[in-house]
């Protein structure tokens, strides 16, 4: 049930549901989709970005809150690390425990390395488990690899790295049947063959899905398949500087205690980032999709170290996260839902983009149809929104198919009391996805010798937009193409001597910019939603949030 | 009750709250000046740390809900059991069969149960979880992956579990035996794989990826698009 102010708006769309049913809105050509999102999609918004100051990538243009923590000061004094007392010595660590971090570990453990794996909150936690839709790869005879190349460059804008997107297309096939080997359940049609969907920005039926729980269903499998194995992790745990050799080759990290504020050392030939992505910085002031721990630590890490970045400028702003009930504010609405024949309709009932056009389209059109053109609903919070006709569904593919498809949706909506088989999703952009990230190559390697860099907190395989799917596929291609060649980059290394120079010249550098005393503490670890009680500390002055402005569902 | 101000009393671990209506027991707790470290994480109702138990004032029956997902009610009194010790078996998937006896074998304490329906009762994801534990017993995989297919894996259901069970890892094991013994083939994907090793589409992605961008962008344009639906 909606509250009675949008049953107007719902009555419109009602009623316009029947002739809907047969319009179909032509997909935009590169020419029309460039004014729509230089207009429209945050990424274009030159007062939300900042050149970096310092660094590898000095002079980029980077979001503010991105800037922050990339020109942030290091969370140690190196004078007072004893890296001669070592807590661990492994060939291969492993810095994140989703999808792309575990493939990792078990790859690399398969190639013989002795592994350890740490991660910020427990093993799992991590964007991968909110993954509902699917993963792409074209493995139906009606498709091919070099549909899925073309379709995932014209998604990027033609900005990805092509050997990137080979490796992408060319192993993702491989992926599929290496999960399924691992006991992964994807959905299938009788004869075995699999049940696949379109999705937006693809131009054949390619998502391999598991219900709604697709990233749920990998993660829980890889997780025990890690414990299985028995292969060393740590909780809690989270990296908060690399170290480096003598010879400019990474030789390890330092770990953070979240519970005790010990530092463990870690002694390392190669080291794996999988740290995941960024959406608890609120880029723009966006609620996020993304799980607690997404700070982007992992970019801070190698890029103190001197990695460089790329692409970091672009942000995927999911179109369809929750703008009712506030509680699930930002969430995810699947894609999945488009997939299945909803369309987008706006206060007049009417559509106004083709729903499977690549994400920061559909984006920056519901964008325009709530802020310049006002066709969109308000919530009693504040919210504004457009409708997703979910109801649509059953009516295209027979009553009791959204029930089947899309249980997650469903149990989420049915705690507010909306029922999305009969009523629609008030639905608006939220923060999802970190476009760029680290500069690899094929076998995941970073500028950095022996850094290596998988899943989401790397860059150039989706360009400048990453398409559905494609990142539950980069995280167990790159997460075991990393595997692999760290462990074989660890037998053949001659490691120097540890060393934490580099945070004491970071150090140097951010003083001479002038930048350390106005930048924050990084890696952010957290991010910090706790209500700051009335102001008792001298030269702190902090905040005192009025419920309205919670926005971190 | 609601005060005048929109405020409930919530009890976090006994102590009493002033917070306003309509949060969920997470972002009501961060109200409350908790910068939580365990018992949150994707924050949607997908990845099972917040799992909680709480009751009310006036009705002392547990309750159970992922604290992310539930709206805080007037006079809730409740803690989060971020951790439990359930147990898990190791195993080696590969040298397993897709039996009964399997399950039992890794997971004695199966037979255990009485059937007192705790685990039911508590699952925040209201799925049928004791069900699903006599089809395990029964050694009826398919029916364990199909029902429990939803689990989160929050661990509820085993701190409840008056004999030491360990539900979600049953339930895994057995969502593993049948997607990796008991699933259908997939014979497309099995022929595309040998392909790719063949190099059959070596020569095309060469092409594509040496093209020039204006020769990829009309490519892009003349896409053929299959119907989703």
């Amino acid at each position: 049930m909606y509250p009675a102010y949008m049953e107007e708006s719902i009555k419109r769309l009602e009623a316009s549901r029947s002739q809907r049913l047969n319009e179909t809105l032509r997909r935009l050509s590169d020419d029309e989709k460039k004014p729509l999102l230089e207009a429209c999609h945050p990424d274009f918004i030159a007062e939300g970005m900042r050149d970096l100051a310092v660094g590898a990538n000095k002079g980029i243009p980077t979001p503010h809150e991105m800037a922050d923590v990339l020109e942030g000061n290091s969370r140690i004094n190196p004078a007072r690390i004893d890296l001669g007392k070592v807590d661990y010595d492994v060939d291969v660590l492993i810095i994140g425990g989703g999808g792309a971090g575990v493939s990792a570990a078990l790859l690399a453990e398969e190639n013989g390395a002795k592994v350890l794996l740490a991660t910020k909150l427990r093993l799992g936690d991590a964007n991968t488990v909110g993954a509902q839709a699917g993963t792409q790869a074209a493995d139906r005879p009606e498709d091919s690899p070099v549909t899925h190349y073309i379709d995932t460059m014209g998604g990027g804008h033609y900005a990805n790295i092509p050997e990137l997107v080979e490796a992408l297309v060319k192993d993702a096939p491989s992926v599929i049947k290496w999960l399924e080997k691992l006991g992964v359940n994807w959905d299938k049609n009788p004869d075995g063959s699999m049940h696949e969907l379109s999705g937006g920005g693809a131009s054949r039926l390619r998502l391999h899905s598991a219900r709604d729980y697709t990233g749920l269903e990998e993660m829980r499998v890889l997780r025990d398949e890690l414990r299985n194995r028995q292969i060393a992790h740590i909780e809690f745990s989270p990296a908060i500087e690399l170290i480096l050799d003598d010879r400019g080759q990474v030789a390890g990290a330092l770990l953070l205690n979240l519970e005790t504020n010990d530092i463990a050392v870690v002694k390392a030939k190669a080291v794996i980032l999988a740290t995941g992505g960024m959406g608890r910085l609120h880029i723009q002031g966006f609620p996020t999709t993304n799980h607690y721990g997404a700070t982007a630590d992992g970019l801070v890490l190698a890029y103190r170290a001197g990695a460089e970045m790329l692409y970091i400028d672009t942000m995927q702003y999911h179109p369809t996260g929750a703008a009712y009930p506030v509680q699930i504010l930002g969430q995810l609405v699947t894609e999945k839902v488009r997939t299945l024949g909803a369309q987008l309709v706006n206060s007049d009932g009417s559509q106004f983009i083709m729903p499977l056009e690549p994400r920061d389209v559909v984006a920056a059109a519901i964008i325009r149809e709530c802020k310049d053109r006002d066709k969109g609903i308000r919530t009693a919070t504040g919210e504004v929104g457009v409708w997703l006709d979910s109801p649509m569904i059953d009516v295209i593919r027979g009553e009791g198919t959204v029930a089947r498809e899309l249980p997650a949706m469903v149990r989420q909506f049915a705690n507010y009391g909306i029922n999305i088989s009969k009523e629609p999703m008030l639905v608006y952009p939220t923060l999802h996805y970190q476009n760029g990230g680290i500069k690899i190559d094929a076998d995941g390697a970073t500028t950095v010798p022996g850094l290596f860099a998988a899943g989401e907190c790397m860059g150039g395989v989706h360009g400048r937009n990453r398409l559905i799917g494609n990142s539950t596929l980069d995280i167990f291609v790159f997460g075991r193409r990393t595997g692999k060649a760290a462990a074989r980059w660890s037998r053949e290394v001659t490691p120097g001597k540890m060393s934490l120079e580099h945070v004491r010249k970071w150090q140097e550098a951010l003083e001479e910019a002038d930048l350390n005393h106005s930048r924050p503490a990084s890696p952010l670890l957290l991010p910090d939603y706790a209500r700051k009680g009335p102001d008792y500390m001298p030269d702190n002055s902090r905040d005192l949030l009025p419920p309205a402005r919670i926005r971190t569902a | 009750m609601t005060d005048q101000n929109g405020m409930i009393d919530i009890h976090v671990m006994g102590k009493q709250y002033k917070v306003p209506e309509g949060l969920t027991i997470l972002t009501a707790m961060e109200y409350c000046g908790y910068r939580i470290t365990r018992g949150c994480g994707c924050r949607a109702g997908f990845c099972g740390a917040c799992a909680t138990i709480y009751n009310l004032k006036d009705d002392p029956q547990l309750k159970y809900a992922l604290a992310c997902q539930k709206t805080v009610e007037p006079d809730m009194y409740l803690v989060q059991i971020p951790f439990f010790p359930a147990r898990k078996a190791i195993y080696d998937l590969e040298k397993l069969h897709p039996e009964g006896e399997q399950v039992l074998a890794l997971y004695p304490d199966l037979i255990k149960c009485f059937g007192c329906n705790n685990c039911t009762k508590t699952c925040p994801q209201e799925m049928e979880v004791m069900w699903y534990m006599s089809d395990a017993l029964r050694g009826d995989i398919m029916e364990v992956a199909n029902k429990s297919f939803d689990c989160v894996m929050c661990g509820l259901c085993a701190a409840r579990c008056p004999q030491g069970l360990a539900h979600y890892n049953i339930a895994l094991l057995c969502r593993r035996l049948y997607g990796r013994f008991l699933a259908p083939n997939s014979q497309h994907l099995d022929d595309r794989i040998a392909e790719i090793e063949a190099g059959r589409y070596d020569a095309e992605l060469e092409k594509l990826r040496t093209m020039d961008g204006a020769e990829l962008r009309r490519l892009y344009a003349q896409r053929d698009i299959e119907p989703a639906y």
